[in-house]
């Protein structure tokens, strides 16, 4: 509770936030506020190509207008942002449990341990991610699935670097010391007093690999190797719209839009936690923080 | 370097398992649709699937050191040769992306510091943090739209109007020398401008940050009050501590700039190994993927390098006293 009111408090984090419940909300809602069916198609060659703000033949308006085959783009829009979000939300959850696991894994177990996981979390981190996705996505059929494993496999590495050395810096705690005085065996030490100990950084890092999921998936989609088609996903709609961005440049851009403003919220709600969290930023810059570098790396870390 | 070989060589490694997991059989990839069984066999004896796993992994890689990269499946030539014509593409604008990310990013994160919490501070931090946000492949077709196509349709005056597509124009050939240098530099515009503004932006929040830590220690204040002029306190003592965790900032930043290059690639056909790469993908000419993916590790494991190196020589205290 303490950690949404520090989020709140911040003026950036509580914007993010804001903007993340709109958009939750909206997809939640998408089929009861959604104007049409998002994968429609009537007549194809009478309600393509509409404008915003216009309505058809059928006299329904299209607030945002329609794309090369009559689908209304404000519903596809509400219908993507589940996708997006379900993608992003999905995958950062599985980096989340994997960067957990290899991060408090080579902070307990040991020497040996850490240097083989660290080894290989450096390894990973220095690949392109996207190129790894694609040769990934190369290999298996595209689905929804996939593209969550995909993303969630290639995007650990911060996760787990941040967890190993926010571990650490708790196992030197008295209060550790305690636990494992009072009989705590390893396996207690991490669920009841370290992990969770060390949630609030990690958080923060997941809300900023959402905003990265988010963008990286609709490459994929824009790439074509995304969620197979007729699904409004984000990218998908960009990628349609490039065709006709000539004479019909709402059907790239209004997606675009959205998905920026995703990718800012998330990346606001990263922003204001990590100071919100930060001791040293009330009395700038007296302690060099690990949490600032880390979650410096963590957002430098997404794709461009 | 051992380390950098040895992370080659587990991307490749890597790569050629997924390969051999993955569902469906390169032999068939290689006959006619309509081809019998004996055909298919005698397809997969040609190119050594018959083979134990673990053989052709040993051929494969002694192969692949060697620099023969086998050939290409769409295209029918070397991979070799498939890379090294788009080479040179991608590290040109991979390079000048480089520079004007780092150049423009540490420029403006040094004006946001100075002007810490003014009026400029925040309206460039929300420019930033919005232009940060985008996705290339998006910002490349918002900057096709206005300085292509509206451009054009507006007959806006020609030097705010770019090609959006490939390296040179159709008439590159019967241009003189100085003409088709400057038909170059105004093809590179626009994928340049969507890397470097999107870059630039991060580097330039991440500066700012770093700036600001340093700047409220207590030797600057030691600078200002001996007298240094204000100049002399930011540039010396500020931004050449400041900008050490910047440096190290660059072997993170390759992966993504790599990332980046090949949506800029895809949209502006710009023929580097990026395309090559999502070219490959989708006509599953396996060789090219491998290939490009290890050529992508590569050059990532070169900037670390050379990152380090630059590390060494702008901190003193890394360096080694002399002997």
């Amino acid at each position: 509770m303490t950690f949404i009111r520090a989020l709140l408090a911040d003026r950036r984090s509580a914007t993010g936030l804001g903007l993340v419940t709109l958009v939750a909300a909206l997809a939640l809602l998408a089929p009861w506020i959604a104007p049409a069916d998002p994968l429609l198609q009537t007549d194809v060659l009478r309600t393509r190509f509409l404008a915003p703000f216009t309505s058809g033949p059928d006299g329904m308006m299209r607030w945002l207008g329609t794309d090369q085959l009559g689908r209304d783009i404000l519903s596809r829009l509400l219908y993507g942002a589940r996708i997006s979000l379900a993608i992003g939300v999905l995958s950062a959850l599985f980096a989340v449990a994997v960067g957990m696991a290899v991060g408090a894994g080579a902070a307990v177990f040991g020497k040996r341990t850490e240097r083989v996981l660290m080894a290989l979390t450096d390894a990973a981190l220095a690949l392109p991610r996207l190129v790894l996705l694609l040769a990934l996505v190369a290999l298996f059929e595209p689905s929804l699935w996939l593209v969550v494993g995909v993303l969630g496999l290639t995007g650990w590495m911060p996760i787990a670097r941040l967890v190993r050395a926010e571990v650490k810096g708790l196992l030197a705690r008295p209060f550790v010391d305690a636990a494992v005085v009072a009989g705590a065996n390893r396996w207690l030490l991490l669920r009841r007093h370290l992990l969770p100990n060390a949630l609030t950084p990690v958080l923060v890092a997941a809300a900023l690999s959402v905003g990265n999921a988010i963008a990286l998936e609709a490459g994929l989609a824009f790439l074509g190797l995304g969620i197979p088609a007729p699904a409004p996903s984000w990218g998908n709609m960009i990628a349609s719209g490039r065709d006709a961005l000539v004479h019909a440049p709402w059907i790239a851009t209004v997606p675009g839009l959205a998905l920026v403003v995703a990718i800012v919220a998330f990346n606001l709600i990263g922003d204001g936690a990590r100071d919100a969290l930060d001791p040293s930023v009330a009395t700038r810059g007296r302690v060099p923080s690990a949490h600032r570098a880390e979650g410096g790396k963590a957002r430098d870390e997404r794709v461009r | 370097m051992g380390i950098g070989l040895a992370l080659v060589w587990a991307v490749v490694t890597v790569t050629f398992v997924l390969l051999h997991l993955a569902p469906g059989d390169p032999a068939r990839l290689w006959v006619s649709p309509g081809a019998g069984a004996d055909e298919l066999d005698a397809a997969r004896r040609a190119l050594g699937l018959d083979r134990p796993l673990l053989i052709q992994y040993v051929g494969w890689i002694a192969d692949f050191a060697r620099g023969d990269w086998g050939t290409s499946l769409a295209q029918n030539r070397p991979v070799t040769r498939v890379l090294l014509d788009a080479l040179p593409h991608t590290l040109l604008l991979s390079a000048a992306s480089l520079m004007l990310t780092y150049v423009g990013g540490i420029i403006v994160g040094l004006i946001q510091a100075v002007k810490h919490r003014s009026r400029i501070d925040t309206a460039i931090t929300t420019v930033s943090l919005v232009a940060y946000g985008m996705p290339a492949f998006w910002l490349a077709l918002i900057l096709v739209l206005v300085f292509t196509y509206t451009a054009a349709r507006n007959g806006w005056p020609q030097w705010l109007q770019f090609p959006a597509m490939g390296v040179a124009g159709l008439n590159a050939d019967f241009l003189s020398p100085w003409q088709r240098l400057v038909d170059r530099l105004r093809h590179l515009v626009l994928p340049l401008t969507t890397l470097s503004l999107i870059g630039a932006a991060g580097t330039a929040r991440y500066v700012r940050g770093a700036l600001l830590d340093v700047r409220s220690l207590d030797y600057v204040r030691t600078a200002r009050a001996k007298g240094l002029t204000p100049v002399a306190v930011e540039l010396r003592h500020v931004l050449r501590n400041g900008l050490l965790p910047v440096v190290t900032l660059l072997g993170l930043a390759l992966p993504a700039l790599f990332s980046g290059t090949v949506f800029v690639e895809v949209i502006f056909a710009w023929p580097g190994i990026g395309r090559e790469m999502v070219g490959a993908v989708g006509a599953r000419d396996y060789p090219v993927v491998m290939a490009s993916t290890a050529v992508f590790a590569s050059l990532v494991v070169l900037g670390n390098l050379l990152a380090d190196l630059l590390y060494t020589a702008v901190d003193p205290r890394l360096r080694r006293p002399a002997t």
